[in-house]
C-alpha cells in the first residue's frame, strides 16, 4: 500500500517536470500571432492611407533608396537561412558549426540595423521627419507615408534588436550545453521569431520601396 | 522511507496554503508559480481596484443628485468617469474571471498540476500590477487626471494636456498581461488535459476560457499598437490620426473597436462559462445541449470580430458599412440566445437548489437578458442614432457588463469559495446580499434607460431640471447597490475567518475540482486522474447507463 | 493503463525526430527567395499600373509561404499549427475587408 502511494508521488513529480517541446513551440506560435496582429494594425493603416492618397505614396516612395532596401532584404533572408542551418547543425550534434552559423545571423542583423541607421539618418538630414522642415512642406499623403514609414520600420528595427538578444541568449545556452542535439526547442523558437521578423520585412520592402 | 517522500513533497495531506516553500511570508506569495496562489493574488488586488472604481461611481452619482454643481466641478467629473471606466474595464472586467478563476480552476478542471508556463503566469500577474500601478500613478504626475473617457478618442486625446500618455501606457501593459494569460491558457488546454479528458469532455467553463483566450491573443495586439500610436502622436506628431496633417481620426475608432468589441466577449464569455457550471450543479441535472453551448463559445469569439462598426454609427463612416455592420450585429445575438435557451432548458424539471451562487446566476439571466435585448435597439442603425451617447447606452452597458460579468464574478466567488479557502460562508446573509444587489442594481440603472430615451446625454455633470426625478431614483439605487456589495464582502470575510470547514464537495458538483480536498494540495492531485465520462454526469449515472446498454 | 491522450498533437512532446534535418533543401529555398526578390524589384520597374500592387503582394506572399513552410518547418509540422495559422490569417483578412467597407464608400 505505502509502496503504491510512493510510486504515485514519483509519477506525479515526473509528469510535472516533463519537458514539452511541442507545448513550448505552440506557445511561441501564439506569441507570433500577437506580433502579426500588432503589425496587422499598422498594415491596415497603411492600406487605408495608400488607398486615400495613391499618388502621394508614389511621390514619397521616390525618396527611398531601392538599392539599400534590396540589400537589406538580401541580408535578412540570408540571416534567416543561417538560423535554419544552425538548427540543422545542432540537430546533427555539430555544436561548433551551429554557433558559427548563428554568428553569421547576428552579424547580418547588426549590418541591417547599421544600414537602417544610415537610411533614417539621411532622411533626417534632409528634414524629412515628423514636424521636420521638409516634411511640413509636403502634401498630406506624403506626411502619412513618412509617418507610417518611421513607425513601421522603427517597430521592425526594434524587433530585430529583440530577436538578436533572443539569439544571443540561445547561443550562450548552446555554448554551456544547456541546449543540445536532442534539446533544441528554444533555439527553434528563437528561429521562429527571427523568421517572422524576416517575413514582415518581406512585406515592408515592396510596400515602401517599390512603388512607382 | 516511502512516507518520508510524501511528506517531503507535501502532496498528500498539506493544502497549498500551508505547504513548505523555499521562501517565507510575503515572498512565498510574490515568488510563487503556483496557479492557485496567483489566482488568489489576482483576487485580492482586483477587489481593491473594484472598490476604488466603485467609489468613483458612487461619487459621480452623488454629483448627479441635483442639477448644477453638487459636489465637484465639471473637470473632476470628466476625470472621474474616465478613471471609473478605465479601472472597471482594464483592471476588473477584462482580466476578472480568467485571471482569478481561470487561473485557480483551469488546471484542476482539466486534471493538470499547473498551467503550461507557470513562470510566465507569474509574469502576467506582475504586468497586471505594474499596469494598475501606472494607472493610479497617472493621477499624481503630469498635467492632471485623464479626462478623455476610457475610449481615448483622438483628436482630443492627442490635444488634452492631461496625463494621457501614462494612462495609455498603463493600458498597453495591461494588454500584454492579458495576452500572456491567454497564450498560457490555450497551450495548457491543448497540452495538459489528463488522460481521457477529450475536448468534448471538458467542463463548459474551460470551453469559454478557451474561446476567450483566443480573443485575448488575436485582438489585444491591435489595441496595443493603437495605444502606442497615441503616445507617438503626442510625443512626435507623426500625424496618422491628426486631421490637420491629413490623418483620419475615424481610423483610430476602427482600430480601437476592432479590439474593444471582441473585448466585450472577453468580458462575457467566461461569465457564461461559469453560469454553465453553476446551473447543472444546482439543478442536479446534466446541462442541456452541451455541444451547442461549447461550440457557440467559439462561434461568439469568431463573429465577435465582425461587428465593431456598431460603435461608430454616428462617427461618419460610410452608409454601406453602417448597414452591413448593423446586419452583422443581429447575427451575433444568435449564439448568445442559444446559451440562454439551453440554461433555461437545463432548469426545466431539474431539482433546483436555490443557493447563493444559483441566486446570482438567476439574477444574471434576468439582467443580462434586459441588457441583451436593449442591445438590439442599439444595434439597429435607425434607433441607435436616436439614443447614441445618451444614458440609454450607459444603462445598456452596465446591464450587460456589470449585470453580466460583474454579477457572475460575485457568483463565482460564492460558488468556489469553499474550494478556494476551505471554509463556508453564511448562506443566509449571502442570499440577503444578493437580493439587495439585485434590487439596487435595477433601481440604479433602470431609470437611465428612461432618461436616455428622453435625451439625457452621457458624460455630463449637469442636466436639465426635467431629468431630476430619474437622477434622484438612480442615485438612491447606487446607495442600495453599494450596501448590498458591502454586506456581501463582509459576509465573505467573516466566512473566511469564522466559517465552518468546507468538505471537498459541498455542492455535489461533478467536475474535477470537487474531487480534490478543499483547499487543494500543492499539485492538486495525488495522482493525475483518468476521465471516462462527460463533465456533468455523476459517475454513478454514467455507470448505470453503461450497464443498461449492455 | 493507457496514459495517452489520443490527439494528433499529443505525441510525447519531443519533436526532434519529426523529420530528417538537412542543409540542402534550405539552401535551395534561400536561392528561391533571393530570385523572387530580384523578380519583385525588376517587375516594379515595369509600368503595370494598378496591377503593380497586386503583383508585388503576390510575390511577397509566395516568399512568405516559403519561409513559413521550410524555414519555420510548418510543412512538416502538426496539423494544429496549420489550423492556428489559418485562424490568425483569417481574422486579419476579415478585419481588413470590413474596414474597407467603410473606406471604399467614404473616399
Ligand atoms: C458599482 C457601482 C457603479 C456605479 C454607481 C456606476 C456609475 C457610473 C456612472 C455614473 C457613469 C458615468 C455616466 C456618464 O456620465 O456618462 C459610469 C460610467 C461607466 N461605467 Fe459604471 N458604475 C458602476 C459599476 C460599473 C461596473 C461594474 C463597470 C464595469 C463592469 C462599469 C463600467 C463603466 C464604464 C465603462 C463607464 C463609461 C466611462 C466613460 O464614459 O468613459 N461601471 N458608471
Ligand atoms: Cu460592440
Amino acid at each position: 500500500m505505502s509502496n503504491n502511494v510512493n510510486t504515485a508521488v514519483e509519477e506525479v513529480q515526473e509528469i510535472h517536470m516533463h519537458r514539452d517541446d511541442f507545448g513550448s513551440k505552440m506557445g511561441m506560435w501564439l506569441f507570433l500571432f500577437t506580433e502579426v496582429l500588432l503589425f496587422g494594425g499598422l498594415f491596415i493603416l497603411y492600406a487605408a492611407y495608400r488607398y486615400i492618397y495613391p499618388e502621394a505614396f508614389v511621390v514619397a516612395s521616390g525618396e527611398l533608396d531601392v538599392f539599400m532596401g534590396g540589400i537589406n532584404t538580401v541580408i535578412l533572408l540570408t540571416s534567416s537561412l543561417t538560423v535554419v542551418l544552425g538548427i540543422v547543425a545542432l540537430q546533427k550534434g555539430n555544436k561548433k558549426l551551429c554557433l558559427s552559423f548563428l554568428w553569421i545571423t547576428v552579424f547580418c542583423g547588426i549590418v541591417f540595423l547599421v544600414n537602417k541607421y544610415f537610411e533614417w539618418g539621411a532622411k533626417f538630414h534632409h528634414g524629412i521627419y515628423p514636424k521636420g522642415p521638409a516634411l511640413q512642406d509636403m502634401s498630406e499623403g506624403e506626411v502619412m507615408y513618412f509617418g507610417l514609414y518611421y513607425v513601421m520600420t522603427g517597430l521592425h528595427g526594434l524587433h530585430i534588436i529583440v530577436g538578436l538578444a533572443f539569439i544571443g541568449f540561445v547561443m550562450w545556452q548552446i555554448k554551456r550545453n544547456i541546449l543540445t542535439a536532442d534539446n533544441f526547442q528554444r533555439l527553434e523558437n528563437a528561429g521562429l521569431y527571427w523568421h517572422l521578423v524576416d517575413i514582415i520585412w518581406i512585406f515592408l520592402f515592396p510596400l515602401f520601396y517599390l512603388i512607382h | 522511507m516511502a512516507n518520508g517522500t510524501i511528506a517531503a513533497h507535501g502532496t498528500a495531506e498539506v493544502d497549498f496554503y500551508h505547504v513548505k516553500s523555499k521562501h517565507k511570508g510575503l515572498l512565498a506569495w510574490l515568488l510563487t508559480t503556483d496557479h492557485k496562489r496567483i489566482g488568489i493574488m489576482y483576487l485580492s488586488c482586483m477587489t481593491v481596484f473594484f472598490l476604488t472604481a466603485m467609489t468613483f461611481g458612487v461619487l459621480m452619482r452623488l454629483e448627479m443628485l441635483t442639477p448644477g454643481m453638487t459636489i465637484m466641478t465639471a473637470q473632476t467629473y470628466n476625470s472621474l468617469f474616465t478613471l471609473h471606466g478605465v479601472i472597471m474595464i482594464f483592471l476588473f472586467i477584462i482580466p476578472g474571471i480568467p485571471a482569478v478563476f481561470g487561473n485557480f480552476f483551469l488546471p484542476i478542471q482539466i486534471g493538470a498540476m499547473d498551467v503550461q508556463f507557470p513562470r510566465l503566469n507569474l509574469l502576467s500577474w506582475y504586468l497586471y500590477i505594474i499596469g494598475g500601478g501606472l494607472a493610479i500613478f497617472s493621477l499624481f504626475g503630469g498635467g492632471g487626471w485623464v479626462d478623455t473617457g476610457w475610449t481615448f478618442y483622438v483628436p482630443y486625446s492627442v490635444r488634452t494636456t492631461t496625463n494621457v500618455s501614462l494612462s495609455v501606457f498603463a493600458a498597453f501593459v495591461l494588454g500584454f498581461s492579458s495576452i500572456l494569460t491567454g497564450l498560457n491558457f490555450i497551450t495548457t488546454i491543448h497540452r495538459l488535459r489528463c488522460p481521457g479528458m477529450t475536448f468534448f469532455r471538458m467542463p463548459l467553463f474551460i470551453w469559454s476560457i478557451y474561446a476567450t483566450s483566443w480573443i485575448q491573443v488575436l485582438a489585444t495586439p491591435v489595441i496595443g499598437i493603437t495605444l502606442v500610436l497615441i503616445i507617438l502622436e503626442r510625443a512626435f506628431g507623426i500625424g496618422v490620426f491628426d486631421p490637420t496633417l491629413g490623418g483620419d481620426p475615424i481610423l483610430y475608432q476602427h482600430l480601437f473597436w476592432i479590439y474593444s468589441h471582441p473585448a466585450v466577449y472577453i468580458m462575457i464569455l467566461p461569465a457564461m462559462g461559469v453560469v454553465s457550471e453553476i446551473i447543472p450543479t444546482f439543478a442536479r441535472k446534466p446541462i442541456f445541449g452541451y455541444v451547442p453551448i461549447a461550440i457557440s463559445s467559439l462561434a461568439i469569439a469568431l463573429v465577435g470580430y465582425l461587428v465593431w462598426g456598431h460603435h461608430m454609427f454616428s462617427s461618419g463612416i460610410s452608409d454601406t458599412s453602417r448597414v452591413i455592420f448593423s446586419l452583422l450585429t443581429f447575427i451575433v445575438a444568435l449564439p448568445s440566445g442559444i446559451k440562454v435557451f439551453n440554461w433555461v432548458a437545463t432548469l426545466y424539471k431539474g431539482s433546483i437548489v436555490m443557493s447563493a451562487p444559483m441566486l446570482y446566476a438567476m439574477l444574471f439571466i434576468f439582467i443580462f437578458s434586459i441588457g441583451g435585448l436593449t442591445g438590439l435597439v442599439l444595434g439597429a442603425l435607425n434607433t441607435d442614432l436616436h439614443v447614441t451617447d445618451t444614458y440609454y447606452v450607459v444603462a445598456h452597458f452596465h446591464y450587460v457588463m456589470f449585470g453580466g460579468m460583474g454579477i457572475i464574478f460575485f457568483a463565482s466567488v460564492h460558488y468556489w469559495f469553499p474550494k478556494m479557502f476551505g471554509k463556508m460562508y453564511n448562506e443566509k446573509m449571502a442570499k440577503v446580499a444578493a437580493i439587495i444587489i439585485g434590487v439596487g442594481f435595477n433601481v440604479l440603472y433602470f431609470p437611465m434607460f428612461i432618461m436616455g430615451y428622453m435625451g439625457m446625454p452621457r458624460r455630463y455633470y449637469d442636466y436639465l431640471p426635467e431629468f431630476q426625478i430619474y437622477h434622484l431614483i438612480s442615485t438612491v439605487g447606487s446607495w442600495i447597490l453599494v450596501s448590498g456589495i458591502l454586506i456581501m464582502i463582509a459576509n465573505l470575510l467573516s466566512g473566511l475567518r469564522n466559517g465552518s470547514k468546507a468538505s471537498s464537495n459541498p455542492w455535489e458538483g461533478t467536475t474535477l475540482e470537487w474531487t480534490v480536498p478543499s483547499p487543494p494540495p500543492l499539485l492538486n492531485f495525488d495522482k493525475i486522474p483518468t476521465v471516462d465520462h462527460g463533465p456533468y454526469e455523476h459517475p454513478e449515472i454514467a455507470r448505470r447507463k453503461e450497464e443498461e446498454s449492455k | 493503463m493507457d496514459t495517452n491522450n489520443h490527439h494528433d498533437e499529443h505525441n510525447d512532446g519531443h519533436i526532434a525526430e519529426a523529420h530528417h534535418p538537412s542543409y540542402g533543401v534550405n539552401i535551395l529555398v534561400w536561392i528561391g527567395l533571393l530570385s523572387l526578390t530580384a523578380v519583385t524589384v525588376a517587375v516594379a520597374g515595369i509600368n503595370l499600373g494598378s496591377l503593380a500592387l497586386t503583383v508585388a503582394l503576390i510575390i511577397a506572399t509566395v516568399k512568405s509561404l516559403f519561409v513559413v513552410n521550410f524555414f519555420m518547418h510548418v510543412k512538416f509540422d502538426n496539423k494544429v499549427v496549420k489550423i492556428f495559422i489559418g485562424v490568425c490569417m483569417l481574422i486579419f483578412v476579415i478585419v481588413l475587408i470590413l474596414t474597407f467597407f467603410d473606406l471604399t464608400f467614404r473616399f
